[in-house]
């Protein structure tokens, strides 16, 4: 009862201005409206950003050599590594896992030459932890198998001047420093709009690879892809059990893999919090100034309360439920408004002048989709809710230091 | 004229009166406008200096502001399609019209095989003299020295390079190419010098050699890959860029940066737009406060508008005397704010350190350290969309207030 007469007496306070009322409250909707659309548009961005750009090649997780990280050199390779790969597939019960081998070489067509980045994969696997097989527009993708067939990227098919079917020489040197040579044709040409990998990169099949580079049953690297990114940490948890007694393997989460991707994201956030508390700042002013006019000129009829027995207690938990009562409108208000936006842009995608070229640089779509998820929809108006709330302190606490007879004076 | 001075003097005299009768809510008013006024220039300084840097870093990796080459060179930058040394109108262009530097520079990709690994990079062809002003690799030497003439023998390679080749100043590295007809063109060459760079990448990548031995090597004597041009500013190349074209025989491609590398153009030009919604954002979540504190006023001083109004004051006088508050209220907010960014901007000229993200930063393009810059423009766009703004919003309840009826506005309470 006593709850219902300070809340019906909290909101007819605030309809006594209804024009200040509003307008604080607006600019909660506005900045609420906005926090919403921001980081959604912002959070969508980073989940596509991250799925594209390990998808594409170096998948969630990998096992390599503990030196081949920082020194991605032929010599640190791992042993015996289609059976580390079938070992995992099975213990794990996941397909996408697939292992790799990898050496530079020189290739040649008759006009041109090149250098690039030659991989052994497993070409049954292979499809299930990288898009990139997926990507092939001209001929196919390799066969299990077959030796002496190559796939390339569609730049460098274009600077060798070569297509499906023609021959390509390639020299480099193998795990004991041999010469590694070979010639393959090419069977497919992938396009994945990556500039490293079109320009640079070319596929065998592993065990051909190991036999022109002398790796016996090596490789590099076991690609791991998780069933979803969410599940990255409890397989990497899980493959961490199976390997315990190898020292000789590391196992490497997609951060160490990429350290740009997660960089970025972080740089990005950093400016994007920036822009996000001056916002939050900017509301708490506001609700300041509303709050604390409305204590003081009201200071008259709070000291007759108190004159009749009202604890400054009670006195500031209005002014509390006051500022509650607002910043619930602002909070209902501005999701809505939030909500509305997202859903119009899940539908139409959002994009600006040029963000293609900038979408191009980080592995996203040309129109870029919000993520409508809890954090996005109430970090924003949860950081302006606490803000406006903080701000009103001052103004509710001050009232503890009126006194009913000086009070019931002011003018 | 004299009296429309003194009337002016007395609404001014008011306006400033009236600003203070509540300086409680002007103050806290001032504080938003402040607070607000300075996220808006120190975070436009952080981000054009962001932006610059990645220009400058793009913009010398290209290098050049304007480049002549064969015109399937970018696509397919190959031996084959080089050009011949400039000559002719093209070379008397170059010499007398007024350009700040140009060289010639062979570009190419190779292959670089130390004793223990072996590496794909580009092959790069200089000329000593001007490539302190083209790339700026001269003078991020660590170890060693740079080339010194068109003919000199050495090979100059980054210090990430030598890192991944297990090689090192003096030692020799044996760099393979191909000539214009496919056959292997193949150079020992001893490294006389170690630079390093902003980016990891470019360090990886970019191996510098004397023109003349590449020609020599590549056997393509009087020809080169590019011709490079250095202009005072890369925000101004139109007319230089025009100039040369019309001086560049047919059949060669003359293009300025923001066509060869698209993000960089995009990069630069975005920025401004970047600004001007930012700053129009916080105006709009200044303007709510504003507002909020003019009706207010206006409230307050009900009874007292009436009586001025009885008293004979005109309508139009009001509007003019509600507005110079709230112009006040701007101007005292723009300058604490402006202050306020100069004042925390100072410190950070030496730079940001923002090297825990480096390799975010190298994948957007610009280096780890920030150096704000603070542009006229910026500044003044902040202050001129506050103002015009300002005004704008404040209008309405100026309005509102110079309608008021006398007699009943007298009898409010």
């Amino acid at each position: 009862m006593l709850v219902d007469v300070g809340l019906r007496l909290a909101w007819r306070n605030l309809w006594r201005h209804w024009r200040r009322t509003w307008l604080t409250v607006g600019a909660m909707i506005f900045s609420n409206g906005l926090l919403i659309f921001a980081m959604s548009l912002q959070f969508g961005s980073y989940d596509m950003m991250i799925d594209n750009s390990l998808h594409a090649y170096s998948g969630h997780l990998q096992l390599q050599h503990p030196r081949y990280l920082d020194e991605p050199k032929m010599r640190y390779a791992l042993d015996n590594v289609a059976a580390i790969a079938e070992r995992l597939r099975r213990e794990l019960s996941l397909d996408s896992i697939s292992a790799r081998a990898a050496g530079f070489a020189l290739a040649s067509s008759e006009e041109r030459s090149y250098g690039l980045q030659i991989v052994g994969v497993d070409p049954v696997h292979e499809p299930l932890v990288s898009t990139l097989p997926g990507l092939v527009k001209q001929g196919r993708y390799l066969k299990p198998g077959a030796a002496g067939e190559i796939v390339i990227g569609a730049v460098l098919a274009r600077n060798l001047k070569i297509s499906v079917g023609d021959e390509l020489t390639f020299l480099g040197s193998g795990f004991d420093d041999s010469f590694a040579a070979g010639i393959v044709t090419v069977v497919g040409i992938f396009e994945s709009g990556m500039a490293d990998l079109d320009r640079a990169l070319a596929q065998v099949e592993l065990g051909y690879f190991q036999d022109v580079f002398a790796m016996q049953d090596r490789g590099h690297s076991l690609i791991v892809r998780a069933r979803n990114i969410d599940d990255v940490e409890s397989l990497q948890a899980q493959v961490k059990a199976l390997l315990e007694s190898n020292q000789d393997i590391s196992l490497r989460h997609w951060e160490e893999l990429q350290p740009g991707l997660r960089q970025a994201i972080q740089a990005d956030m950093a400016s994007n919090s920036f822009m996000y508390v001056v916002l939050v700042v900017l509301v708490a002013f506001s609700v300041l100034n509303t709050q604390l006019m409305s204590v003081l000129e009201r200071t008259r009829e709070f000291g007759t309360m108190m004159a009749l027995g009202l604890q400054p207690a009670r006195l500031s938990r209005l002014v509390m439920l006051e500022t509650a009562l607002m910043t619930a409108l602002g909070l209902v208000l501005g999701i809505a408004v939030g909500l509305v936006v997202n859903l119009y842009l899940s539908r139409v995608g959002f994009s600006y002048p040029g963000m293609d070229e900038v979408a191009l640089k980080f592995n996203l779509p040309e129109r870029i989709y919000p993520a409508i998820s809890l954090a996005s929809m109430t970090l924003g108006p949860a950081a302006v809710a606490i803000g406006s709330l903080l701000a009103a302190l001052y103004p509710a606490l001050r009232l503890y230091l009126l006194t009913p007879i000086e009070a019931m004076r002011a003018v | 004229m004299t009296r429309l001075f003194s009337q002016f003097k007395t609404i001014l005299t008011l306006s400033w009166r009236n600003l203070w009768r509540n300086h409680r809510r002007t103050g806290i008013m001032l504080g938003a406008i402040s607070v607000g006024v300075w996220a808006m220039i120190f975070m436009t300084a952080l981000m054009r200096g962001m932006v610059d840097d990645m220009l400058n870093q793009g913009i010398s990796n290209l290098p050049g502001h304007i480049q002549i080459q064969h015109p399937e060179f970018l696509d397919d930058p190959s031996v084959v399609n080089s050009i011949d040394e400039p000559r002719g109108d093209l070379l008397a262009a170059l010499e007398n019209n007024g350009v700040r530097v140009w060289a010639n520079r062979i570009k190419v990709p190779a292959v670089i095989m130390s004793e223990r690994e072996s590496r794909g990079i580009n092959l790069i062809g200089i000329e000593p003299v001007s490539e302190a002003d083209i790339s700026g690799v001269p003078a991020r030497i660590s170890k060693g020295r740079f080339l010194e003439s068109n003919q000199d023998k050495g090979l100059v390679i980054g210090a990430k390079l030598a890192e991944r080749l297990e090689t090192r100043l003096g030692k020799r590295v044996v760099i393979t190419s191909q000539d214009p007809d496919n056959n292997l063109a193949e150079r020992g060459f001893r490294v006389i010098g170690i630079y390093r760079a902003e980016l990891a990448a470019q360090e990886e990548s970019n191996v510098y050699a004397a023109r003349g031995t590449l020609q020599d090597l590549l056997k393509i004597e009087g020809r080169v890959s590019q011709i490079v041009l250095v202009d005072d500013d890369y925000r101004n190349v139109e007319s230089l860029y025009r100039r040369v074209a019309a001086a560049t025989p047919a059949g060669l491609e003359v293009k300025p940066w923001y066509e060869i590398d698209t993000y960089l153009a995009v990069m630069f030009n975005m920025m401004d737009g970047f600004v001007l919604i930012w700053v129009i954002i916080i105006f709009l979540a200044l303007s709510f406060g504003l507002v909020n504190t003019l009706v207010m006023a206006i409230f307050e001083r009900v009874r007292e508008i009436g009586l001025i109004q009885a008293l004979g004051m005109r309508p139009g006088l009001i509007v003019y005397q509600i507005l110079l508050e709230s112009l006040m209220l701007l101007l005292i907010g723009l300058i604490v704010g402006n202050m306020l960014a100069l004042v925390t901007i100072k410190p950070l000229e030496d730079g940001l350190d923002v090297s825990v993200v480096a390799e975010g930063m190298a994948m957007m393009g610009a280096g780890s350290v920030i150096y704000p810059s603070l542009t006229l423009y910026d500044v003044v766009l902040a202050n001129v969309v506050v103002i015009l703004l300002g005004i704008l919003t404040s209008i309405l309840p100026a309005w509102r207030a110079s309608r008021l009826d006398p007699v009943r506005a007298l009898n409010t309470h």
